[in-house]
């Protein structure tokens, strides 16, 4: 299991589309990928559970994967993150 | 080929899309230790069919609509696989053992629900679309049909038991090019919201519903009340023609917005709308008019079950004034009676109900109806640029009464402190020729005249307006209508008061000539006539305007006056070419 923590730069923070480019993402690996933000745990492979975090701008969150691929998983979701989201 | 009532001109070619209004009812059911495997498998099913639907959607809207559109329905398609949702579904579905129908709403309510929550409102308002596609998937399950006005996508005659204005009004105008319902008549809500928006309809169809199937192609002729389910080859030909030959006046009518109604001499015409309700506000602007000519108020109170309040009115008749500010707006106190019902009015066993109490006449039987109006009126008036017009006054007498009703209530007003604005316009509609008579003694105690002339031409005519057997008999051109109309226009100019009309001969292009040599000021009718009516203005002079009402005032032969009309209409047809 890897666990990281990010802070959300994002003007709207992750919105609609952060959202989705993120269940996206997490969905096309076989680890488990959640994302834990104040004690309050999703799943990031669900659209609508990250909406629902409504996480906003400036907000830290830790992105906790496991399982065969989970390095690389990792490696990919914080570009993301990490890249605003190509926004 | 069915025949309705034609509601709203026009004509429409195309695909049906079967609206019905309903709410799902789930009911709860408890399976069996072997129905599980089935209703998960049936859930997975009906996902991956919406699934498919919406890949299908999501297609057209980006051929149709470009890329923002389609993305939509991608959000939707992941939605529609989000674990959250179909795992939990299935969970609920395997513990509880309940129907999925059920699971589905349940679930689907509270991640709503969740959402609802957000503080972000571009998210808040995610909660639309999960409910969409809970829908989606329920009618799926259930195999009903449930479609919404707002997702057409295509062009489309949208067939209907019943459209409510709300319904109507959802419709986009370029996705649903016609509609055909079961209900309703020619004054409808519906149908006159229908005519308002230019979208071609036939209302009154009974039961057009149970002849047409989902992939019908059917033809509607707004103009003839008429609709044809599945027409053959030549009669789509016809119909294609005749429908491109409107486009094209449409396209060229359009360009005029605009342009004010002013003669070829310089002589400027008011044009103003006729209005309903509040909501064809935007269509009024659309026609590029002056304002409102005629804001019926009856509507307001006819179906339903009780009288709107004081505060009603108020709220309706101050929205109304704003949004239409800087111009201003006439309004008319309620014309009941006859062939316009409230169901809160006694059935009345009148014989001759056109002559018998309506409109004013009903109001002062009623002084605590009008009472509330004229309060309501009174109290919007300093919202915005407002004149009244009361209906059906008969000579000076009542005018009189009326007056007395609209000083009591300032003076109560006054009393309570409620604002209003004191020097408010009134004025009085003449169709009762009586009243037309007596203009020049009516004249000194108004601010302007309104001539509606369906009634005056019926009264003055003697022929029942509704009543078939004697339609052939109403003539607006009659010798003494005009005469009565002249009459009206001089004494009020006399008086130095303006004389505007509202009645269908308003919005007849065929008299719009004989109206401004006539010397009316203002015209008022449906939006959608308006540009039709300003083209005509805008192509003669006043001068030869007033040459063709003399010589017309003049004739003795109903023929003459037809043929004078006809032969000025051909030099001016000429002089185009």
């Amino acid at each position: 299991m890897i666990k990281k923590t990010f802070s959300i730069k994002n003007k709207l923070g992750i919105h609609a589309r952060p959202a989705a480019l993120l269940a996206q993402k997490a969905s096309k690996y076989d680890s488990s990928i959640s994302i834990v933000k104040d004690g309050q745990k999703i799943d990031c492979k669900s659209i609508l559970g990250i909406m629902m975090m409504a996480v906003e701008c400036g907000a830290d969150i830790d992105i906790v994967i496991e399982g065969s691929d989970e390095k690389d998983a990792m490696v990919n979701m914080e570009k993301l993150i990490n890249e605003r989201f190509y926004e | 080929m069915i025949k309705g009532v034609a509601a709203s001109s026009g004509i429409a070619i195309g695909k049906v899309f079967m609206f019905e209004e309903e709410e799902f009812i789930v009911e709860k059911r408890t399976l069996t230790d072997y129905e599980i495997k089935g209703e998960v498998m049936r859930f997975r099913k009906a996902i991956a069919t919406v699934r498919e639907e919406l890949k299908k959607t999501s297609k057209s809207a980006f051929e149709k609509l470009g890329k923002k559109h389609s993305r939509l329905f991608d959000a939707y398609s992941m939605i529609l696989d989000d674990p959250m949702l179909k795992n939990g579904v299935i969970k609920m579905v395997v513990k509880e053992k309940v129907n999925v129908e059920h699971a589905l709403q349940f679930v689907i309510n509270e991640i709503s629900q969740s959402f609802m929550e957000i503080k972000d409102e571009y998210l808040r308002e995610r909660s639309k679309d999960i409910i969409d596609i809970g829908k989606k998937i329920l009618k799926n399950l259930t195999g009903t049909k449930i479609n919404g006005l707002k997702d057409i996508l295509s062009e489309v005659i949208v067939i209907a038991h019943n459209l409510s204005p709300s319904d109507t009004i959802a419709m986009r105008k370029d996705k649903v090019i016609g509609f055909a319902i079961d209900m309703g008549g020619k004054t409808s809500h519906t149908a006159i919201l229908a005519h308002s928006l230019g979208i071609p309809a036939v209302v009154g169809l009974k039961n057009i519903t149970r002849h047409i199937k989902p992939d019908d192609m059917v033809i509607i002729d707004g103009s003839q009340g008429i609709v044809v389910i599945n027409p053959d080859e030549i009669t789509i030909g016809n119909y294609e023609r005749e429908k491109k030959k409107e486009q094209e006046v449409a396209k060229e009518l359009g360009k005029l917005r605009d342009l004010s109604a002013v003669t070829t001499d310089g002589h400027t015409i008011e044009l103003s709308a006729n209005i309903e309700v509040p909501e064809e506000i935007p269509i009024v602007f659309e026609g590029g008019s002056a304002g409102i000519g005629l804001y019926r108020t009856e509507y307001l109170y006819m179906n339903r079950d009780d009288l709107p309040s004081e505060e009603e009115q108020y709220k309706q008749y101050s929205e109304v004034s704003k949004s239409i500010l800087p111009n201003s707006v006439i309004i008319r106190t309620l014309d009941l009676g006859a062939d316009r019902m409230s169901k809160t009015m006694e059935a009345l066993a009148e014989r001759n109900p056109f002559m018998g109490l309506r409109a004013v006449r009903y109001c002062l039987k009623h002084p605590e109806i009008f009472r509330s109006q004229l309060r309501a009126i009174l109290r919007a008036s300093v919202h915005g640029n407002m004149k009244v017009l009361f209906p059906m006054i008969s000579g000076l007498d009542e005018l009189k009464i009326v007056k007395q009703f609209m000083d009591d209530t300032q003076y109560q007003l006054s009393k309570e402190g409620i604002p209003f604005k004191e020097d408010i316009e009134i004025g009085v509609m003449i169709e009762v020729p009586s009243a037309a008579l007596t203009a020049d003694i009516m004249s000194k105690e108004v601010d302007f005249f309104s001539i509606g002339t369906n009634d005056l031409i019926q009264y003055s005519l003697a022929v029942d307006r509704v009543n078939e057997n004697v339609a052939d008999l109403y003539n607006p051109l009659h010798i003494s209508v005009l005469r009565l109309i002249k009459m009206v226009i001089e004494k009020g100019h006399m008086a130095g008061k303006w004389v505007g009309m509202c009645g269908e001969m308003a919005a007849d292009p065929a008299f719009t000539k004989i109206l401004i040599g006539m010397g009316l000021d203002e015209l008022s009718m449906s939006a959608i006539s308006l540009p039709k009516i300003k083209n005509i203005i805008r192509s003669i002079s006043f001068s030869s305007a007033r040459e063709l009402a003399d010589e017309v005032m003049a004739a003795e032969d109903q023929g003459d006056i037809l043929r004078m009309l006809r032969r000025d209409e051909l030099s001016r047809e000429n002089r185009k070419k």
